[in-house]
């Protein structure tokens, strides 16, 4: 055994008590869909894990229905502080329940354990105890005495933080008096399905958060369902324009958060081995398959040698396999469709004159796996400097002064986040002023906290969450 | 005693000197590229000016000006901001009679009405100026996160908004939406209300010599039915304020705005004027994360 190889260290499925198959929770009941049922894989062995439904019309008309009812009868009416305590009994039954989450949302979508266990749940659980603290204080959110909810959220996430973009759309919306209808990604339903359970063990009543299943046919007749005061929506940029279309001259309140391009700056006189730790944190975390991804490096000249140097270095280190391992690094690619686009993006960088490396890293037969990769000697006009691919690719620009470095970091039509790195504070300070970008990491990167709003400028969609913007996403001004 | 440069004696027959009212676009006042004009007549049905028409050119021109302009404006220091927007107040205090006249004609108003709008907006110009330098205190916050990270997140302008100014009330409308723009570092593309020019160009003329720099504000007057569609669609507008496009089809308006996801401010039921809400809805929170070192 080599110094780099490490035996195998896989957590166990044994904690899983899954289903074979799954059906909607609308009311607080188990219920059939109209739809024809699919299957979720696990991405790294292509394996089916459970059977799941899809919501027709019907389906999504009755879950809107029971989380009218609920708003009427039960959720609105409930005191602040009583609404807190149902949030903070939620938190704590994920807390307790973690590694399981963890391991089945590395099964369902192909993320290393050491991501769910570290980041995903612990983030999930704080969001819910964070926003439970709010139910009864939303006299200050910034809106004047005694806001209103909305009444129904409709709330359509994506499949590379299943959980805890659930979290972040869920809990907000009923620490403000809101009921929800959710629906999770087509191919990562599993921990929506498991937080219903979560949400039976906390007593929740009936109807307040109701979750169906299905493709994009049953998030489009969701976010269209006339009955539904609130959207909230991450996905695509494509997606969300369509949304917004759909939602021009209706009542119905809007947010989105969508793609990025975000820029992470590295300055001569940066702290290189953090530096390094986190370019590999900022693309290759849940293998960039995250909105806010550092999917471009900007790299001061004089330094870029020995930066592409050592980050190769770092990356040969990386290891890429069974995402239940917990010394894994590099999971799997969330399904074939992701695969083929992050490899027709790649392989047109590279005939755009691009330099592609990745370390000599052995892919697993079965699943759907890309080695993390850097592309340099990439031109601000190239496809993979402009579009989102979504993966474990960085595209490597330079520059000379901070004004050709702020320059590219802004051009772009996305604007959600970026990085800098530099020891001087008072450039990252100037910096920082002039990106146009929601989140802004010094000498960090891919950092999140209930607490801190989240969410871009331009086309990377509009609205907060977290924060205080976070709540105030899913309140009114009172009468 | 010489007696030939005497000042000839004022008679009623004085031809007066009337204005040419044309665009304001980067601080300059053009004719429209395209020729066009309206002709303005008062209540009477008298002739007032040939006021000119903005094109889709025009337009354009003047979203490329605010652009420019924008990031200047917004990085001045709020202070700065705020000076200038009392600036604006003091000048047209200061001409305060011109603007009375020009509403008794395009609005049919007496005099006192007149003087009551444009005291309202100097007003209003007033209680911007001293929003500068506060909003981000309302707006923004140290955030409590769970690490060693000093986290702070502020409002900044969103960029460059475009704008469809209230259709009743010329000077106060026109403030009323502008003002809150400038704030925080905004640029700003208006139409001024159809029926009332005169008044949103004398005010570009304020706008001109009160140290805004050019192209923060850009005037085109002109139809709004027919501006509104190239503004919504422009990709270079991050905001659409259609506060005074409840007559027009703002829905549609808003459909054409959202293939570039502008942040849209709708006609109905709209923002109350006079509130931070209303200013923090042309802003973007940015969050700035910075590592604290282990000591």
């Amino acid at each position: 055994m080599a110094f780099l190889d490490y035996a195998p260290a896989p957590e166990s499925t044994s904690i899983l008590n899954l289903r074979d198959e799954y059906r909607l929770w609308i009311g607080g009941e188990w219920v059939a869909g109209g739809g024809a049922s699919f299957a979720s894989v696990s991405p790294s062995t292509e394996q089916p894990i459970a059977t799941f439904a899809t919501a027709d019309e019907g389906d999504v008309d009755a879950a809107v229905r029971a989380a009218r009812t609920a708003f009427r009868t039960v959720w609105g009416p409930m005191s602040g502080r009583d609404r807190g305590k149902f949030l903070f009994r939620i938190a704590r039954i994920l807390q307790e329940r973690a590694r399981e989450l963890a391991v089945a949302e590395s099964l369902d979508n192909g993320k290393p354990i050491k991501e769910t266990r570290d980041a995903d749940v612990p983030l999930v659980a704080q969001w819910f105890f964070h926003c439970a603290g709010w139910a009864d204080k939303l006299d200050y959110v910034g809106l004047g005495a005694a806001p209103q909810p909305h009444g129904v959220a409709a709330q359509v996430i994506p499949w590379n933080f299943p959980l805890l973009m659930l979290a972040w759309k869920v809990a907000p919306a009923l620490a403000a008096g809101n009921t929800v209808v959710l629906k999770p990604a087509e191919t990562t339903p599993l921990t929506a399905m498991l937080f219903a359970e979560v949400c039976e063990q906390a007593g929740l009543p009936a109807g307040v958060v109701n979750l169906i299943t299905g493709a994009g046919e049953t998030g489009a007749a969701l976010v269209r369902h006339p009955d539904v005061d609130k959207v909230a929506f991450t996905g695509s940029t494509a997606v969300g324009r369509e949304i917004a279309k759909a939602l021009a001259g209706t009542p119905k309140r809007l947010t989105l958060e969508l793609g990025g391009k975000g820029a992470n700056i590295v300055f001569d006189d940066a702290p290189l081995d953090q530096a390094i730790e986190g370019i590999v944190n900022g693309i290759f975390f849940n293998q960039g398959q995250v909105c806010c991804a550092g999917s471009r490096l900007l790299v001061q000249e004089n330094v870029h040698d020995a930066v592409l140097e050592r980050l190769k270095e770092r990356m040969a280190t990386l290891r890429l396999g069974d995402p239940l391992d917990k010394n894994t690094d590099i999971g799997a690619i969330n399904s074939s469709e992701q695969l083929a686009r992050i490899t027709r993006l790649v392989d047109q960088g590279e005939a755009e004159g691009g330099e592609r490396w990745a370390p000599d890293c052995e892919l697993p037969a079965k699943g759907y796996w890309f080695p993390p990769t850097v592309v340099s000697g990439v031109e601000a006009s190239s496809t993979i400097a402009r579009e989102e691919i979504f993966g474990p690719v960085l595209s490597v620009l330079t520059f000379r002064t901070p004004d050709e470095a702020i320059a590219k970091a802004n051009n772009t039509p996305y604007g959600l986040s970026a990085g800098i790195w530099s020891d001087k504070g008072s450039r990252v300070l100037a910096v920082a002023d002039k990106l146009r970008a929601g989140v802004v990491w010094a000498n960090t990167f891919n950092k999140f906290d209930p607490a801190s709003p989240f969410g871009g400028y331009k086309e990377s969609g509009y609205g907060r969450e977290g924060g205080v913007q976070g709540m105030q996403a899913y309140l009114k001004a009172g009468k | 005693m010489a007696t030939t440069t005497k000042t000839p004696a004022r008679t009623a027959t004085r031809l007066d000197v009337p204005k040419t009212y044309k665009l304001f676009i980067g601080g300059a006042f053009p004719r429209s590229e395209s020729g066009r004009v309206t002709e303005v007549l008062d209540k009477r049905g008298a002739f007032v000016a040939n006021v000119a028409k903005a094109s889709r050119k025009d337009a354009r021109d003047a979203v490329r000006a605010a652009r420019k302009a924008q990031p200047g404006w917004a990085g001045a220091t709020a202070y700065n901001r705020g000076q200038v927007l009392y600036r604006v107040a003091e000048v047209l205090e200061g001409r305060k009679a011109q603007f009375v006249d020009e509403l008794q004609r395009t609005e049919g108003l007496t005099a006192a009405r007149a003087q009551q709008q444009v005291e309202a907006a100097i007003d209003l110009w007033v209680l911007h100026a001293g929003w500068t330098d506060k909003v981000a205190q309302i707006g923004g916050h140290a955030n409590p996160v769970a690490g060693p990270y000093f986290n702070l997140s502020v409002p900044e302008p969103t960029g460059v908004v475009a704008i469809i100014a209230p259709q009743e009330q010329g000077l106060l409308g026109l403030t009323s939406v502008v003002a809150p723009a400038l704030v925080t570092g905004n640029a700003v593309v208006v139409v001024p209300a159809a029926a009332s020019p005169l008044v949103a160009i004398s005010l570009a003329e304020v706008l001109a010599t009160s140290d805004l720099p050019g192209g923060v504000v850009n005037v085109l007057t002109g139809d709004p039915a027919e501006l509104a569609p190239w503004l919504a669609g422009h990709a270079d507008i991050n905001a659409l304020d259609l506060t005074g496009a409840g007559d027009l089809d703002w829905v549609e308006l808003e459909v054409i705005a959202a293939d570039t996801l502008k942040r849209v401010l709708r006609p109905e039921p709209g923002l109350a004027p006079e509130t931070p809400q209303r200013i923090l809805a042309l802003t973007e929170t940015k969050t700035v994360w910075h590592t604290k070192s282990r000591l």
